[in-house]
């Protein structure tokens, strides 16, 4: 199945909702605007649907093969990578002293969203090079990141990020790899690091890893891990490949999807010692690696929106295609396209109007992150920040649970042929399943919202982006809109008591704020994405009254709107239930009753 | 050596295209437009040329409405290293852009002239062809193979039955075919080159061309839709069938 990306929604999005020119209005991004803008999308698109798309089912019906500690990627991998790194894709949003191209990162996302729809496995590889990539640039030396960043940018060598060990989850005080000072300035480093994504494969010549591992002086727990730069081969002074360094691929994952990207158990030191070099101060290794966790955490939402995308489109396709029993109501006796049934309808409904609420809430989060990041003005600068923290595992942790719903939808649309492998329905559910599990599992997103983003602040931010919503369902109201109005007002209700909620229990009684933070996880997003659709709603209504050309488009968008408020909103009035009423339940039954 | 390209702003190849409901032309109304296939291959071919140090400049040239920009914009992105808009909100039919292109060239004095073979939305073939009569130049249309060679340029072409080789002398119109080349994708830097690129506007009338459409359209309609078939019973029926209704046999 052929994927087409969605540029016209992209587009739509990028300048009705998330607001790129105001992104462009930004201190350094005088040459970002719509037209730009338009220009990257059309030629990410062509890229992503010929070169990209094309290897999705190759890569997850082949795989990779080690062998000798050599990892040999699936068929075309190497070449399509070749032409994404050399036409400059990995760099889109890296910095132009480096040889990147300094677009925002509302831009890059809305590239991203193509590769990750293209071929999620793919996609990942340049995806964790930009996380090496960024914590290098803000954290490394100026001689490191000379000898790294550039060759980083250009994609001639990828990154990795080796965090996890077998001990060591969720969890990772518990890193027990180890850094012995060399006295040179160098460190020898041993250890195992496991689900290390594209951690040795063939597509380039040098592998740049980040490891995290432990000083011989280190304090125990979070405070005594740092942060290294371990190279596949090690790099000479005048920026030659030298000698292969002690760090090898022993083992693949087999895995439920996204088969494509080797998922490698990595071990460093087997004959003595890799050799590491240090980043930034000892000890400071995890805090260097949570300034990445919110691009790395939108990066995640983003493959959760893109691969439901995917999915949507191949159920779209299938439905138009597959004939089965008459039209109910119709005079026509011939079985029908099953899209003429009602039920298929709301599935293909329900895929739809979830993915453009996601598209439009994570690419306002995109669109914060910039503001956060350049504002001239501190307040505002302060402003976006709080709303790009709070709204980061909302995005992850919803696009991502919801991803396992519509895709499942996409294979139920399919009937039973959804099931057999050769549709290709199936893979996108596969490959869709790690999302809300990697980068911190949906519970851990939940517990940062309740924690560190609502109750730490008072649900100052939460309070704030409520208001706004409040504003936009009034607005609806008083545009013909009322009935998404009204579903969003009776949503704020359920969500503003859920909030105060978590504001006024999480010290109290922590567990039971925890027990309903998925819940409110979930509320949260159906209540932004709800909002997202109703601006949108406004936008197509105005644009409609203007003669707006396009009206196609901008009706699908208020219908679109409208099924949402009609079919998603009223589900938080069950989520707060659960929220404020269900923790008891829980946490009731004794352990050993399970 | 200068080259000039000309490119046309299109529906999209992917796009399935609609009649408007009074028949009066094809529905193009926030269809998406792009580069004329053939009219990409004329830009790679050029670019090629110029990266082996056979030309020296690339002129891209396109005629027709403001969006056109956009699409000289993906020319300059692909290598070309000046725009040149002939801005007219009137239908173009192939003599006027003829007409217009040999009023550019006559400008700019290209050694060659690489145009597509046809566009993908009236398939008209025709502009190279008036353009090498009004140049009075010679023509490699369908070109399959494209070599310089001192003040000539050999060209193979696609005809029926097999391949032709012709040796035009220089300044020459050169169309392009499918299989002259693979056009390639856009890299990012390039895009935001492209930019920044110079992009002249003109109109037909500072051209001194009268680009009034020539040829009326009476109606424009889908293609009939295929009728069902039915199973015949027997192969006696199937011949009756040919035979008294199709009468094919």
């Amino acid at each position: 199945m052929s994927y087409r990306a969605p540029v016209t929604d992209i587009r739509f999005v990028l300048n009705e909702l998330a607001g790129l020119n105001e992104v462009g209005a930004l201190p350094g991004y005088e040459d970002v605007n719509p037209e730009l803008a338009d220009a990257i999308l059309e030629e990410a698109a062509k890229l992503a649907e010929n070169v990209i798309a094309p290897l999705n089912k190759v890569g997850d019906q082949h795989g990779n093969k080690l062998s000798d500690g050599i990892v040999t990627t699936a068929p075309g991998f190497k070449s399509a990578y070749q032409q994404f790194s050399e036409n400059g894709w990995v760099s889109l949003r890296t910095p132009t002293e480096f040889g990147g191209q300094g677009m925002p990162a509302l831009i890059a996302m809305a590239t991203e969203e193509m590769w990750c729809a293209a071929n999620v496995a793919f996609s990942l590889c340049p995806l964790l090079t930009l996380g090496a990539f960024e914590a290098l640039e803000h954290h490394a030396s100026d001689e490191l990141k000379a000898t790294y960043l550039p060759k980083m940018a250009s994609g001639e060598w990828t990154g990795t990020m080796n965090l996890t060990e077998p001990q060591a989850g969720s969890d990772l005080a518990q890193v027990r790899a180890k850094a012995v000072p060399v006295g040179d300035g160098t460190y020898k480093i041993s250890g195992q690091k496991i689900f290390i994504t594209w951690g040795e494969h063939d597509m380039v010549e040098n592998i740049v890893h980040l490891v995290l591992a432990r000083l011989p002086d280190a304090p125990a727990g979070v405070k005594g891990i740092s942060l290294f730069v371990v190279p596949k081969y090690l790099v000479n002074a005048d920026g030659s490949l030298g000698e292969r360094n002690d760090v090898s691929c022993v083992s693949l994952e087999h895995k439920l999807g996204i088969h494509a990207s080797p998922t490698c158990v990595m071990s460093y030191g087997d004959k003595g010692g890799a050799i590491g070099y240090l980043v930034g101060e000892a000890h400071r290794g995890l805090g260097y690696m949570f300034t990445m966790m919110n691009q790395a955490r939108l990066g995640v939402g983003i493959e959760g929106m893109a691969i439901a995308e995917r999915a949507y489109q191949q159920a779209v396709a299938y439905a138009k295609d597959r004939v089965q029993s008459r039209e109910l109501g119709s005079d026509n006796p011939a079985p029908a396209a099953i899209i003429k049934h009602a039920d298929i309808r709301r599935m293909l409904m329900t895929m739809k109007s979830q993915i453009e609420a996601q598209r439009a809430l994570t690419y306002y989060a995109g669109a914060a992150l910039d503001r956060a990041a350049r504002h001239p003005d501190a307040a505002e600068k302060q402003k976006w920040q709080a709303v790009v923290n709070f709204l980061i595992p909302i995005v992850k942790g919803w696009n991502t649970e919801q991803v396992n719903e519509i895709t499942s939808l996409g294979v139920q649309i399919h009937g039973g042929m959804g099931f057999i492998e050769e549709t290709g329905a199936a893979q996108h559910l596969r490959d869709a399943r790690i999302t809300a599990i990697y980068e911190g599992t949906t519970g851990i997103q939940a517990m940062d919202l309740v924690g560190r983003k609502t109750a730490s602040e008072q649900g100052r931010t939460a309070r704030a982006l409520l208001a706004e919503v409040e504003a936009v369902a009034a607005q609806l109201k008083t545009q013909g809109l009322a009935e998404i109005g009204d579903a969003l007002d009776a949503a704020l209700v359920h969500a503003r008591a859920s909030t105060d909620f978590v504001v006024g229990q999480f010290e109290a009684q922590p567990k039971a704020v925890a027990a309903g933070s998925v819940p409110f996880l979930k509320l949260m997003g159906i209540v932004l994405g709800g909002w997202q659709l109703g601006r949108a709603a406004l936008v197509a209504k105005q644009k409609l009254a203007d003669g707006d050309a396009d009206s196609a488009f901008l009706e699908a968008k208020l219908i679109t709107a409208r099924f949402f408020a009609a079919h998603l909103l009223p589900q938080v009035s069950g989520l707060s239930a659960a929220i404020l009423h269900g923790a008891d339940t829980v946490l009731a039954l004794p352990e050993e009753a399970f | 050596m200068k080259i000039l390209v000309a490119v046309k702003r299109v529906v999209d190849y992917n796009v399935k295209v609609r009649c408007k409901t009074d028949g009066s032309d094809v529905d193009v109304a926030n269809v998406k437009m792009s580069m004329n296939p053939f009219d990409e291959i004329a830009v790679e071919e050029a670019v090629r040329l110029k990266e082996a140090g056979k030309a020296s400049e690339i002129v891209v040239a396109s005629l027709g409405v403001k969006q056109c920009e956009e699409t000289l914009r993906t020319a300059l992105a692909m290598g070309a290293d000046r725009a040149i808009h002939v801005e007219t909100d009137t239908e173009l039919q192939p003599l006027a852009v003829a007409k217009l292109l040999k009023a550019l060239a006559d400008k700019e004095q290209p050694q060659l002239v690489i145009l597509g073979k046809q566009a993908i939305d009236d398939d008209a073939n025709q502009t190279g062809q008036m353009l090498a009569a009004l140049m009075n130049a010679p023509q490699g249309t369908f070109a399959s193979k494209v070599e310089l060679a001192g003040d000539k340029v050999n060209v193979t072409r696609e005809i029926d039955g097999g391949l032709e080789t012709v040796s035009l002398s220089l300044p020459a119109i050169v169309t392009t075919d499918l299989r002259l080349n693979e056009p390639r994708y856009v890299k990012l830097p390039n895009i935001m080159a492209a930019k920044k690129k110079p992009l002249d506007k003109t109109t037909p009338a500072e051209l001194g061309v009268d680009a009034a459409p020539r040829l009326k359209t009476l109606k424009v309609a889908e293609p009939p839709v295929r009728k069902a078939g039915i199973k015949v019973a027997s192969v006696a029926e199937l011949v009756a069938k040919l035979k008294n209704e199709a009468k094919v046999i």
